[in-house]
């Protein structure tokens, strides 16, 4: 990694993304003025990263999952799951804020723990580990509840809608979990060993890292984060919610996000930089629309779009690169 | 993926109940039959077990055809969002005029094809993971059918276009109807075993367990995977064809079906990363989770619960074939 680091060039993956974020807010920033409104408005600039907020803390635990080469499919579902956690264990009473948080950290460890030993000890492929427990938690979600339930006090709202300056609190609690993931990944030990087996889990065994560990712990932080996310819409929605997960489509966009931020997803490379800037060019994109006014299911189409051609490019400069050498 | 050699007597039995094999679910498939039949028993009446047929003919025509793209290496996750947008396409421009059909039936499969040509394309020639691929055309296509629509269907599909779901050929001695449905399904079915013996089909298996060896032998590895794609696209509008038939015409005829044949695929001892596992495995597969649903919906177990039972069993089921992988 440090000789290569030297020979690379400057713009890689993971920071291309920031130069498309760049090149988007300056083109998106020009069109809306020209349409008589702005993108950098007090407003405009709030919702959009609220927006990012939800998706961003997913989407850093997703990071975890694809660095180590595995996913997460289950992480909709433990939203609506936690949501719900959140919202009927505070039943809108102060007081119980601190075990409602703590119930919603245990029980989305817990889950990661399944879906880590599922991976690790029954050799079940993570793809459908984590379908199979995202549907045993839909079944159960179905089951229980048809509409929202539980509320959530004035006092945790704050979460949801507080902000210091332009800033909502919920997106520095993202910024927050960020960092803290980026200092796990590169400054930890844990942080090289989940580079390692994502690289190559062979190599990685036999280099002596114990990559079951590796893996089992991976994937409780990435429930974990889904379960943040969940507590910050218990928080934003005043309940708990069944499918906001699920309709939030959080499991694909979290992998699109975290890919977009050139993260591969055979695992090894990428990072959480990366996905902070994937996240916060779908959350611009999403917002340049909204200005315009433009179709909302026309967004759709254009995300796809971007998603599928950031990965080109990455993959042929990749390959362009080795070709050079 | 793995390389590890395997001693001749594991590699035997791996062969005949490992990653790979058909008889774990050839094995569930007879046990969830006999829970029905107890259940049951008139189930096993031809026309009954006729009218089953159908009903699972959609998922196991797309389980078939996520087989081509899963054993190449590849997902296909825009089968689903493609079987809506197909049956929504179809309800527009038919709009209840008969002649329209023919037309439209051609549209819709040229259209499948189109998609997965596009999907093939892209994963080989711009060298972009299947998984984003086909996950960029789920957003794209789920966002069109939107937007040309304006939210709601419109539209209405013929009687000619629904007879190939719901009809079939009547006044069959001691069978009763024979569905259409069924009948496509057995020549598609003909066709994907006749496809995996071909020269394409070994190429396709070569290329899933290693594609560099494959290249590297001569194989061509973007070819083959394009064409797999393809295959999965046209799989996805015959599906769609029939589901028309059966149901009305909804943003939701196809949610959620990409996951249902991958689990399907899985289910019939597909191994996710390509390389091992048959066709007849990924179509049986389809089919036990169809009678699943179908037992579970007899004793009573409400939809909301299905699901739960359906991930368990899932679960079980791959976690028993890995384990005996590795003895």
């Amino acid at each position: 990694m440090s000789t290569q680091a030297l020979t690379r060039p400057r713009i890689d993956s993971t920071n291309g993304v920031w130069l498309a974020l760049g090149v988007t807010l300056v083109v998106g920033g020009i069109l809306v003025a020209t349409d008589g409104g702005s993108l950098f408005s007090q407003n405009s600039t709030v919702s959009l990263l609220q927006r990012a907020a939800g998706l961003g803390i997913v989407a850093v635990g997703q990071t975890f999952c694809i660095l180590a080469g595995s996913l997460d499919l289950s992480v909709a579902y433990v939203i609506s799951l936690t949501s719900l956690i959140a919202a009927e264990t505070m039943a809108g009473s102060d007081g119980r804020v601190l075990p409602a948080v703590l119930a919603v950290l245990a029980v989305s460890a817990a889950i990661g723990l399944v879906n880590g030993l599922l991976i690790t000890k029954l050799r079940i492929n993570a793809f459908i580990a984590t379908l199979g427990v995202g549907l045993l938690i839909k079944g159960y979600l179905e089951q229980g509840y048809a509409g929202p339930a539980g509320a959530v006090p004035v006092s945790f709202q704050h979460l949801g809608y507080d902000r210091v300056g332009p800033v909502p609190v919920a997106f520095l609690l993202f910024i927050g979990v960020a960092a803290v993931a980026w200092v796990v990944i590169n400054r930890s030990r844990y942080g090289h060993h989940l580079i390692a087996t994502g690289g190559d889990l062979d190599v990685a065994r036999l280099s002596g890292v114990r990559t079951d560990l590796v893996l089992i712990r991976t994937h409780v932080i990435c429930s974990i984060c889904a379960g943040i996310a969940g507590l910050y819409l218990a928080s934003r929605l005043g309940a708990g919610a069944p499918r906001v997960g699920a309709e939030g489509g959080y499991d694909l966009e979290s992998i699109a996000a975290v890919v977009l931020g050139g993260a591969v997803l055979a695992g090894g490379k990428g990072g959480v930089a990366g996905t902070v800037g994937g996240v916060l060019l779908l959350a611009v994109i999403d917002g340049i629309f909204n200005q315009l006014a433009v179709d909302p299911f026309f967004k759709q189409v254009v995300r796809g779009v971007v998603i599928v051609a950031a990965v080109a490019i990455y993959a042929l400069r990749l390959r362009g690169r080795r070709a050079a050498r | 993926m793995t390389t590890e050699t395997i001693a001749p007597t594991a590699q035997a039995r791996r062969g005949r109940w490992g990653a790979g094999s058909i008889w774990p679910v050839v094995v569930i498939l007879v046990l969830l039959l006999v829970a029905i039949g107890i259940r049951q028993p008139e189930f096993y009446d031809p026309p009954a077990l006729l009218a089953f047929l159908k009903r699972s003919a959609p998922l196991i025509i797309l389980a078939a055809g996520q087989y081509f793209v899963i054993v190449a290496g590849d997902f296909d996750l825009s089968v689903g969002s493609l079987v809506t947008a197909e049956v929504v396409i179809a309800a527009r421009l038919i709009d209840g005029d008969p002649a329209a059909t023919g037309p439209v039936i051609a549209l819709v499969l040229g259209f499948g094809l189109l998609v997965g040509l596009v999907n093939g394309l892209v994963s080989t020639l711009l060298l972009v993971p299947s998984f984003i691929t086909t996950l960029g055309m789920y957003l794209i296509l789920v966002g069109a059918v939107y937007t040309w629509t304006g939210g709601s269907p419109r539209g209405a599909l013929s009687e000619e276009f629904r007879m190939f779901g719901r009809r079939g050929i009547e006044g069959v001695p001691w069978l009763g109807e024979i569905p259409y449905a069924v009948l496509i399904l057995l020549v598609l079915a003909a066709l994907a075993v006749l496809a995996m013996r071909s020269d394409f089909g070994k190429v396709l298996l070569a290329v899933g367990d290693n594609p560099r060896a494959a290249r590297l032998a001569g194989g061509r590895v973007a070819g083959v995977r394009t064409v797999a794609f393809v295959i999965s696209g046209c799989c996805a509008a015959v599906a769609a064809v029939l589901l028309g038939g059966f149901g009305g015409v909804s943003f939701q005829v196809g949610a959620g079906l990409e996951f249902t044949a991958i689990t399907a695929v899985v289910l019939g001892g597909v191994v996710l990363g390509g390389g091992r596992g048959s066709v007849v495995g990924a179509m049986l597969g389809a089919l036990t989770l169809q009678t699943l649903l179908t037992l579970l919906n007899l004793l009573g177990v409400a939809g909301a619960l299905a699901s739960a039972v359906q991930g368990l069993i899932i679960l079980a089921a791959v976690a028993i074939g890995g384990l005996r992988a590795r003895t």
